[in-house]
């Protein structure tokens, strides 16, 4: 998008070495990215840009942040995150999390409930589905489970192209195994999160494709009902990366939930 | 020489039409089509062949295990070490072996191998593995700790033998409050351990370090050839000198009486490698995290269906031509051992006699041509050669209890 320019960086928290990319200007918003890691620019994080101070940082052992071997649980890379707001002095900002980051943002939301201006959690992981399975990466195929997240296979193609070069191969290698350290057993769920977010009272919007194949729809509704300030918004003919596959659609409701001042 | 007889112990009586629709068999191939009366003669008949193979005369019988699959129905090798510990009288019980990281108490499992060497009146070889791919999602193990859980559960059990207890042990994937088992292995200081192993560098460093023998298995000759270049380095960096008492190998050798009908039946050895079963889904083979990172790119490629399998996936004629399957006559089968004894001076060997559907009287002829013929023949071959096996060597049982270390640089110049 025009008019956007990003910052790349590398920044130590919580011990830890993270790759952050950050631009635009105003409230700031935390943006937290699937476990297929991120490319390095995305059209929704573009249009986000265009209205708030974003940072996306990659998540530990992901993308362009090396791995902490120490790491044993999606809550680390929370408490991570806050130590990387409270390093950089952000604070009440709105956080955005994509399906796997949904999770990690839930959890920074229950660890300091007074400290964010909105939740948005899009497809989140983190809950068990009280019907149907997380999509499981550990007996599904890299392009397979890639395009699982797309119910418009042209979007698919758009983003990573429709055979996407070795190098993202390896990428989704990469982070599947950050995910299989972290998050192996329950597979890609919390059994305490939800009894944690009682004392979350910023706003919360529950965002779902529709048509999400990697996480069910089920789960939208024990977020809804487990944050006390919650809405649900379920976007039509739409899979679990809501971000890639319809990004204005979800910069409409992100924008308009977290509003321009 | 330490001669041994090993089948996979498959479990080939299910359809193999709805084998050959389905694909990659291992792990996700529905159990319904497992049929346990198939099931109840095919574990009888292996403890029929072990019987025989005790009566000809083997030094030992190999065992091993694999979970979700039909080429191999031992789903706990342990069951079949103590049948054989309370069955057999003579061969050494060699299990190649148990799967370390899938043991979620390690403690438990020393327990049960010491209890297979009291009661086999210390015939136990304990050999250990990472177990496969699969093997770690079957059981609903990380695959991205599996080498650490390998060092870190063999380092429990090795202590569980060997140090009076109660001890605590405190891990990083392994706690136990109390370690105190009323089980310890007779042999002493502790049961002989192998380590077998396909295509991981990292597992041959390991087992140098170890001093423990490593076991290839069915590796081409020059596969073999650069594991023991890569062990012998290790070895001398740890002062002592690799030899024939640290090299196993395993290979395909089917023995009949009359030449076309074991080359029929070897056949059946393509059964497990991709002919109509295939082995598994490359994800599941390797899932992320478990091989080694070296090997990232080259595995994701062919998991993606841009590369070739790089462990390789030959035809059963280029096998036969690689000796990496063996059939015939005894005559012909000890010719074409002699020359891997000659090229790879292995002081174990173990023959994998019989898969797929080779008829359980086959299987009988081949273990009892090889018990009477074939081994007595490799063990003159073996004397000429002068491969002595870790017991015949007095090999010790692991580096700590050797008396012969060196400084790296004179065991080098040795």
């Amino acid at each position: 998008m025009a008019g956007v320019n990003w910052t790349d960086s590398t920044i130590e928290a919580a011990g830890t070495t993270l790759h952050l990319s950050r631009a635009g200007r105003g409230r700031p918003v935390l943006v937290l990215h699937h476990e297929t890691g991120t490319l390095d620019r995305l059209p929704f994080y573009d249009s986000l840009a265009a209205r708030y101070d974003v940072l996306v940082p990659h998540h530990p052992g992901y993308s362009r942040s090396p791995r902490p071997d120490w790491m044993r649980s999606v809550r680390d890379i929370a408490v991570v995150y806050r130590g990387l707001l409270s390093g950089l002095k952000v604070k009440n900002a709105a956080l955005v999390g994509l399906g796997f980051g949904g999770w990690i943002a839930a959890e920074m939301a229950s660890m300091a409930p007074g400290d964010l201006s909105h939740l948005v959690l899009v497809g989140a992981m983190g809950i068990k589905p009280p019907q149907g399975d997380i999509l499981d990466l550990a007996i599904t195929g890299y392009m397979d489970y890639a395009r699982a997240g797309f119910h418009d296979q042209k979007a698919f193609d758009r983003v990573y192209g429709a055979e996407p070069p070795t190098d993202q191969l390896e990428m989704w290698d990469i982070c599947r195994e950050m995910s299989f350290r972290i998050a192996w057993k329950p597979y890609m769920y919390s059994q305490t999160l939800p009894h944690l977010l009682g004392s979350v009272r910023a706003p919360a919007l529950v965002v779902w494709g529709g048509e999400d194949k990697v996480v069910p729809q089920s789960a939208a509704k024990v977020y809804a009902k487990a944050l006390t300030n919650a809405k649900l918004e379920i976007v039509k003919g739409c899979g679990h990366c809501v971000d890639m596959e319809q990004p204005d659609a979800l910069a409409k409701l992100v924008t308009t939930f977290i509003g321009q001042e | 020489m330490h001669l041994m007889y090993f089948t996979e112990q498959p479990m080939s009586a299910y359809s193999e039409q709805a084998g050959r629709d389905f694909g990659a068999t291992a792990l996700m191939f529905p159990n319904s089509h497992f049929d346990p009366k198939e099931g109840s003669r095919l574990y009888n008949n292996y403890i029929e062949q072990y019987m025989l193979a005790e009566e000809v005369g083997v030094d030992g019988i190999m065992l091993n295990e694999h979970h979700n699959a039909p080429f191999c129905m031992q789903a706990k090798a342990n069951i079949f070490a103590a049948i054989l510990a309370g069955m057999t009288k003579k061969a050494k019980i060699v299990m190649l072996g148990n799967p370390l990281p899938l043991a979620e108490n390690p403690v438990r499992l020393a327990e049960e191998l010491a209890m297979i060497d009291m009661i086999s009146k210390g015939r136990l070889v304990s050999g250990f593995v990472r177990g496969g791919g699969q093997e770690q999602l079957a059981t609903g193990v990380n695959p991205a700790f599996n080498r650490e859980r390998f060092e870190e559960a063999h380092e429990l059990v090795v202590k569980a033998w060997t140090q009076p207890g109660p001890f605590r042990f405190e891990g990083t994937h392994y706690q136990h409050r109390v370690v105190n088992p009323w089980a310890v292995p007779l042999q002493k200081p502790y049961p002989r351990v192998w380590i077998p192993g396909v295509i991981s560098k990292e597992t041959i460093v390991w087992a140098a370090q170890q001093r423990y023998p490593y076991i290839a298995l069915n590796t081409s000759i020059e596969q073999t050839k650069k594991i023991w270049e890569l062990y012998d380095q290790v070895a001398l960096q740890h002062g002592y000198v690799g030899g024939p008492e640290n090299r196993g190998y395993l290979i395909q050798v089917h023995i009949s009486d009359n030449e076309e009908k074991a080359i029929e039946n070897a056949r059946q050895f393509r059964w497990m490698q991709g002919e109509f079963t295939g082995l598994a889904h490359p994800v599941w083979s390797t899932p992320s995290g478990y091989g080694s990172p070296t090997a990232r790119r080259a595995f994701v490629e062919f998991a993606a269906g841009r590369a070739i399998n790089p462990r390789g996936n030959t035809s059963f004629e280029q096998q036969m031509a690689d000796l990496r399957i063996i059939a015939g006559t005894p005559k012909t089968v000890v010719a074409k051992l002699r020359r891997i004894l000659e090229e790879t001076r292995p002081g174990i060997l173990a023959l994998w006699g019989n898969d797929g559907r080779v008829s359980q009287e086959d299987s009988l002829t081949c273990i009892r041509l090889m018990g009477t013929e074939v081994f007595p023949a490799i063990r003159e071959i073996a004397k000429e050669l002068d491969l002595k096996s870790p017991f015949e060597a007095n090999a010790p049982v692991h580096l700590r209890y050797s008396k012969d270390l060196k400084p790296a640089a004179k065991a080098a110049a040795e």
